[in-house]
């Protein structure tokens, strides 16, 4: 128990130093949103005043911060000026477009890379597991970027998926189910580069976990045994080499975000990354807060899912935390 | 001895490539802002052994292009002349390394202009752009990785030597930048500093900030190298003659994280490189006329681009070996690493 609070504590920690660090950027940040409108003659610079009074931007920037504090708790995070809105509500449809995007790519991504980095590490050496290892290069040097835009002009080139966006233009008309069809279509491009580009870090990973584990004395002893293949393999090699493998989905987690910031804006998929996009170059400063946050939010809750299953399948951790 | 030999086997095809960006003046036919505005996206020429009444050649030729009856963007192939390859031509005006004049391209084409990867909307030569937004890319990335693993090396030396309280903030402050996705960590960088930039300030721009991003990484690394190495019998009995802090740490403990520092440096170099693409091609990065990788895709981000003109996507294919010569160089560093460690365990346990 007391090593999950002291990994809760490090998470709030690492969240208030982000927000700390990202609003003395933006106090560092030259320009912001009225800059452009103190350039128009019509624009009296009174209301300009009156405008930075209103939006705090007269003020020192510890009292900012509290001010933007308060309003976090109220739910609002600051003010979009782009948007004219508080920050939350907006942010929040983004990212549950986001997070549908990074939940399914991670699930689908550790789903393909545990058999098969299994069935690389089983045959370590030979033929298949050398091919496995060239098939992982040839992605590991494919830039995402690439990757994404390959993807795309395929689409377009064959017509196979819907291209751009969530959904169809007569979503609203359709009944749940096709709904649901349609979505799941639209997210298959995006899925499939998420998934492609996280691939291959993966399986090397799991390969090299469980060729580790391969050559331990209990299994040598449980082969003796005749226990069958799958068994050991799955019951016996796979929980043992657990341990880095738990890590690494935290880590994992925080790289499918880079990722899908990136695929998003390629793939004109609504989350956070176009939005973000469009903020910073609007100077829309409070969304760019914001969306960094969310984005550290995910990234820190990612490692606390981690951690919770790393205490759960570890008793070493256990034991120790509650020795202590 | 044999990971040493893949490690100068990678780095040979690396320095090759790389060369061929260095001089990308000699090597690109044409001038990379230069505008051919009666050709604007025209696919890539084929290079022709046999003509169209089937005859061969010796020297390879190309078919000049002309649109076809009727349509805009549709181009064929006008047999009826052909136009020979010719090998160091005179041409279009460049400085190799920035200050060397020079007019001699490789290749070329004497009544038509070749274009091997086609153009893009202005008609510019999409194969000499490529090679000279090399040259920013790459540089972009070297110069970046250069920056960060300084950061790195700063601030993992006083961590890891120093210990104490400067270890503590300073392994918290790293924690705080590894919390944050690495690409959302650029973009806020980039966010708040200036938009509206020229080409050259923007390049420089974005080189501080990719190398401002990852320094965390390389610095925890350097940090254990460090403490480890401060403990070493040579480095206590150079301490008790008297050497002072800074002999140490230059002297002994730094030389250590050489090889740390090779492997990332093969490891980031590409990654930002990436990152500059990233940048370049959602317009935060270096902006046109200048060609960077990134912006030389970020027509592909248009739909009708996508549809109608594939070939502006063949410079992403290109740029594969590049990446893939970095992969290679990472490897084989982490292999002889591997191989020393394993050399260094054996001699530590002779009587």
């Amino acid at each position: 128990m007391r090593y999950l609070l002291r990994r809760m504590g490090h998470a709030l920690f690492l969240l208030a130093g982000v927000s700390i660090l990202a609003f003395l950027f933006t106090a560092l940040a030259p320009g912001n949103y009225f800059d452009e409108m103190r350039l128009n003659p019509q624009i009296a610079p009174e209301t300009m005043a009156a405008l930075r009074a209103q939006y705090g931007f007269d003020k020192p920037l510890p009292v900012r911060y509290v001010t933007w504090l308060s309003s976090v708790i109220h739910g609002e995070m600051g003010f979009s000026f782009g948007y004219n809105s508080p920050v939350a509500p907006l942010l929040l449809m983004r990212a549950r477009n986001t997070l549908l995007l990074t939940i399914t790519a991670t699930l689908l991504a550790w789903a393909i890379a545990l058999p098969l980095g299994v069935w690389s590490a089983e045959r370590l050496g030979r033929l298949p597991d050398r091919l496995l290892s060239w098939g992982t290069a040839a992605l590991l040097v494919i830039p995402d970027l690439a990757l994404a835009l390959g993807l795309l002009v395929l689409a377009v080139r064959t017509g196979w998926f819907p291209t751009g966006g969530m959904a169809s233009v007569d979503f609203e008309t359709l009944s749940p189910l096709n709904k649901l069809r349609d979505l799941a279509l639209h997210m298959i491009l995006p899925v499939t580069a998420l998934v492609l580009s996280a691939l291959p870090l993966l399986v090397r990973h799991v390969r090299a976990a469980v060729a580790d584990v391969l050559n331990a004395p209990f299994l040598l002893a449980a082969v003796g045994h005749g226990i069958p293949r799958r068994t050991l393999l799955y019951r016996y090699a796979l929980p043992a080499a657990a341990n880095p493998l738990i890590s690494l989905f935290g880590f994992s987690i925080g790289a499918l975000l880079s990722g899908s910031l990136l695929i998003e804006v390629v793939m004109s998929w609504p989350g956070l990354g176009p939005l973000l996009l469009e903020a910073i170059l609007a100077r829309d400063l409070y969304v760019v807060v914001g969306g960094i946050l969310f984005s550290t939010l995910f990234l820190v809750g990612g490692n606390l899912l981690a951690d919770l299953l790393l205490y759960w399948a570890d008793p070493r951790i256990r034991t120790e935390s509650s020795a202590r | 001895m044999r990971a040493r030999r893949t490690f100068a086997k990678w780095l040979v095809a690396l320095g090759a490539l790389h060369g061929i960006v260095v001089c990308a003046g000699f090597f690109a036919p044409y001038d990379p802002v230069e505008q051919d505005r009666k050709s604007p996206y025209l696919p890539p020429m084929r290079v022709h052994l046999m003509d169209a009444n089937g005859h061969f050649h010796a020297r390879p030729f190309v078919y000049s292009l002309r649109l076809r009856e009727g349509s805009f963007d549709q181009y064929e192939e006008d047999t009826t002349e052909i136009h020979p390859v010719k090998f160091f031509l005179s041409g279009a005006r460049y400085w190799i390394l920035g200050f060397l004049p020079c007019r001699t391209h490789f290749f070329g084409a004497e009544k038509t202009r070749i274009y091997l990867l086609g153009t893009d909307a202005y008609g510019r030569d999409q194969f000499s752009r490529f090679l000279f937004g090399g040259q920013v890319s790459l540089l972009a990335g070297i110069l970046g990785a250069g920056i960060t693993l300084f950061l790195g090396l700063c601030v993992g030396a006083v961590a890891g030597y120093y210990g104490g309280w400067r270890d503590s903030v300073l392994m918290r402050f790293a924690e705080l930048f590894l919390a944050l996705p690495w690409l959302y960590l650029l973009f806020a960088l980039r966010a708040f500093l200036p938009l509206a930039v020229g080409p050259l300030e923007a390049f420089f721009l974005i080189i501080a900030v990719i190398g401002a991003v990852g320094w965390a990484r390389p610095a925890r690394l350097v940090r254990g190298v460090v403490l480890s190495a401060k403990e070493r019998d040579f480095v206590r009995a150079a301490r008790g003659f008297g050497a002072s802090n800074g002999y140490l740490l230059r002297r002994h403990i730094l030389p250590e994280t050489s090889s740390v520092l090779l492997t990332q440096a093969a490891i980031l170099i590409p990654q930002y490189v990436l990152a500059e693409m990233t940048l370049s091609f959602l317009g935060l990065g270096v902006p046109e006329p200048v060609p960077s990788w990134g912006n030389l895709l970020s027509s592909l981000q248009q739909y009708s681009v996508l549809v109608s003109y594939w070939w502006m996507y063949l410079p992403a294919l290109i740029m594969v070996p590049f990446f893939l010569g970095y992969l290679g160089l990472a490897s084989s560093l982490q292999e002889r690493r591997e191989a020393y460690k394993i050399e260094m365990s054996s001699l530590g346990s002779l009587p």
